[in-house]
């Protein structure tokens, strides 16, 4: 029976298991909507307030489940306002199949109403991208596009799909297997390196495990909990690897890189081997890259060849994908007679021992003055025992939830890492509360971040979304005017909100709890009445000291080992 | 160092642009660039000409690979290879002794001279790129109208070959 372009869309994201979208509606797009509507109890569609947040939305989903989220929106100004989070999506490897309309393919190039070129705008952001011109290659295009997005380093990829196509008629056949000749990751590393690494695991004196996203993407959590513990050597996660390994574990010394631990960027240092898993070397963990690991050779294990010696020349390279080379690493390891050096570890975990001394997350809550915001994070860390979905918009409250919320699971900690998106985590939050209706999803957020997809607390109230939103608030864009402070010799040029809503009241209309909490003692009763709503959203506008600062810091142009303290 | 990347990829449209975006989206050089299709009309050959690091080449030839749409990319200075570019050179003969000299110099280069009026020449000539830049250099006494180079093409030698 031959199917128009609309009803192939909807017949492709059901085989695709697909069983939420977001997405908003557009001349372009009517075909399909027409189409979920006559199919809604199949396909739940979650409609935002903003097509920015329809991406973010489905990255939260993503990130929280490691299935791609799905995203449709109108041609136009509905694709570009969906670039922000496909370029989000791109510089964290977050899989996500991207929809746009596009004007009917006579009109295409002729600056029609709601033209855009978005496959040509999007080009250097995404993973790859199509432009359907035949409807009988929709749905192998869409096979196409799944595939691609969620194998070998995961990815935005978009798909331009003219009016006209949705309205075309072909015979539906949706492909069981794709094999493209172009595009083969390889998932198995190197039998040779990987008895190579372990050589020199064996050998090192100062080892250190430095483990990224990828190793979350790959869904390899156990298999480095299993490999860290059988070697025994220490573990700093990148932002975006946190939760891979458990942060309570004594083996765990904190996240690495500009406002990383001191213990973990002095280990990163002094190390004499440098395990890399599932990471890339980002300026921002690096630091200065000449000064950068001095001592250390280098095993480099990701998915991406061009991730391998991109900013850090590498000695053992493993391509392949994490989980894969960690089983093969603990099976090479279980094989041999040799056990890492036992008595040259024991002096390196004194050293580390002895940085870990510097406390160098302390901080002094005083009762009486105003609410630190690190305080908020670790108290929220406490009720919630480690264990809720926290997505995090960015800036200084980004840094001290990175901090202060010890994860112990993966897909929990949900941030803009690579592009820095202020605006991504209250969408996030609700594509993660889309997925998981039961959990407690929290958004950290700062008085700058939430403003820029505010909007979304309508989205919120539309789907009864009981997000809890722990509003960072301190007057000030944080992190701008912390650079200001210590570059800028305290010229605070814009960095200044002096026109704040009432969160209360702005929660309040939008049908929301809002609470505003100005008293270091008040903290703890307010989250716990908070969470105590479940079926509610609740904003915590958390009024908070205006000139704090994250600690410890690794100034622009330092080395890891020339930190500042406090 | 200067590279000779050949790239067999999927003749879609937008490849072109893909590689393309790629070299400026991260800041490496293209020297010439050239493409068409090949006997097998689903794949196109592109030869691309760089300058870069041995560093920098690696990231280069990775991520031409990372692109969907590029099937093999091979680096020729690796391997022995064979690289040549066409020319089409345009030079006013107006001056009587022109003709002769212009004549001349085209056949010591073993170019061969494809429109003719009374006051123009239209000389093809091909070779690799420092003969073409000798040719063009020959011929600076004379008034250069319009130089049209097709950019290099590479070919590694003997057995080695760049297919699906």
């Amino acid at each position: 029976m031959e199917l128009t372009g609309a009803e192939i869309f909807v017949e492709c994201l059901k085989e695709e298991g697909v069983d939420t979208i977001f997405g908003y509606p557009g001349g372009a797009v009517l075909f399909i909507y027409d189409e979920l509507y006559k199919q809604q109890d199949k396909v739940n569609h979650i409609l935002v307030r903003h097509e920015q947040g329809a991406v973010h939305a489905a990255e939260g989903y993503a990130k929280a489940t490691n299935k791609p989220g799905v995203a449709l929106v109108t041609s136009g100004p509905g694709a570009t306002n969906a670039v922000t989070g496909i370029a989000d999506a791109y510089m964290d490897s977050v899989p996500l199949v991207v929809f746009t309309g596009q004007v009917p393919r006579n009109l295409i190039g002729n600056d029609a109403f709601q033209e855009v070129d978005i496959v040509g705008i999007t080009r250097p952001c995404v993973k790859h991208n199509f432009l359907v011109t035949d409807v009988k290659e929709l749905a192998s295009t869409i096979k196409k596009a799944f595939y691609i997005a969620s194998t070998g380093r995961p990815g935005p990829v978009l798909v331009d799909i003219p009016k006209d196509i949705t309205t075309a008629r072909c015979e539906f056949h949706y492909p069981k297997e794709i094999t493209m000749r172009s595009y083969n990751p390889t998932y198995k590393g190197n039998k040779r390196q990987v008895r190579r690494a372990i050589d020199l695991m064996l050998e090192a004196k100062k080892p250190v495990l430095y483990t990224g996203g990828g190793v979350v993407l790959s869904g390899a959590a156990n298999e480095l909990t299993e490999l860290t513990q059988e070697l025994g050597f220490p573990i700093t996660e990148t932002l975006m690897g946190l939760g891979a390994y458990p942060s309570m574990d004594k083996q765990f010394i904190g996240m690495l890189g500009m406002h990383g631990t001191y213990e973990a960027n002095n280990a990163m240092h002094h190390a004499d081997l440098v395990i890399a898993i599932g990471a890339r070397f980002d300026d921002r963990v690096t630091g200065n890259i000449e000064k950068f690991c001095p001592y250390a050779k280098i095993i480099h294990i990701d998915i991406d060849p061009a991730s391998i010696s991109k900013n850090v020349k590498v000695d053992v390279p493993i391509v392949g994908d994490v989980k894969h080379v960690i089983i093969d690493l603990l099976e090479e390891l279980r094989h041999r007679q040799e056990r890492p050096d036992a008595a040259a570890l024991a002096g390196w975990w004194k050293q580390i021992e002895e940085w870990r001394k510097a406390n160098c997350l302390k901080y002094n809550q005083d009762m009486d003055g105003p609410i630190r915001a690190q305080y908020v994070i670790e108290k929220f860390w406490e009720i919630t025992n480690g264990d809720a979905y926290i997505c995090s918009d960015v800036g200084q409250h980004q840094m001290w939830a990175a901090q202060y919320y010890r994860f112990n699971k993966p897909n929990r900690w949900i941030n803009s890492g690579g592009l820095g998106t202020m605006g991504f985590g209250l969408p996030a939050a609700m594509g993660v509360q889309m997925a998981f209706p039961e959990e407690t999803v929290a958004c950290v957020t700062g008085d700058g971040s939430i403003q820029m997809c505010i909007q979304e607390l309508g989205t919120c109230l539309q789907y009864r979304l009981p997000v809890k939103i722990l509003c960072l608030n301190n007057g000030f864009l944080g992190m701008v005017r912390q650079w200001q402070e210590f570059f800028y010799q305290k010229r605070y040029a814009m960095s200044y909100m002096e026109a704040l809503p009432d969160f209360v009241k702005l929660a309040e209309a939008y049908g929301h709890v809002g609470m505003r909490i100005e008293k270091p003692g008040d903290v703890e009763g307010a989250i716990k009445e908070a969470l105590a709503m479940k079926d509610r959203l609740v904003f915590m506008d958390f009024i908070t000291l205006q000139e704090n600062n994250v600690y410890p810091m690794v100034p622009a142009g330092a080395g890891h080992n020339e930190m500042i303290l406090v | 160092m200067r590279h000779v990347i050949s790239i067999l990829m999927e003749n879609e449209s937008g490849a072109l642009s893909r590689v393309a975006g790629l070299f400026s989206a991260r800041g490496y050089n293209i020297e010439s660039l050239t493409v068409a299709p090949t006997e097998d009309a689903t794949l196109s050959r592109m030869t691309l000409v760089t300058r870069g690091s041995e560093e920098i080449v690696e990231q280069i030839v990775k991520q031409l690979h990372k692109l969907i749409d590029v099937v093999k990319v091979m680096d020729l200075y690796q391997n022995s290879h064979i690289e040549r570019e066409m020319m089409f050179i345009k030079v006013a003969v107006d001056k009587n002794t022109a003709c002769e000299a212009v004549k001349r110099l085209s056949d010591i280069f073993r170019g061969n001279i494809i429109d003719v009026t009374d006051k123009m020449y239209t000389i093809e000539l091909t070779g690799d790129r420092t003969k073409l830049d000798a040719f063009v250099n020959a011929l600076k006494e004379f008034r250069i109208v319009e130089v049209v180079r097709s950019g290099s093409m590479g070919i590694a030698r003997g057995e080695t070959s760049l297919r699906v």
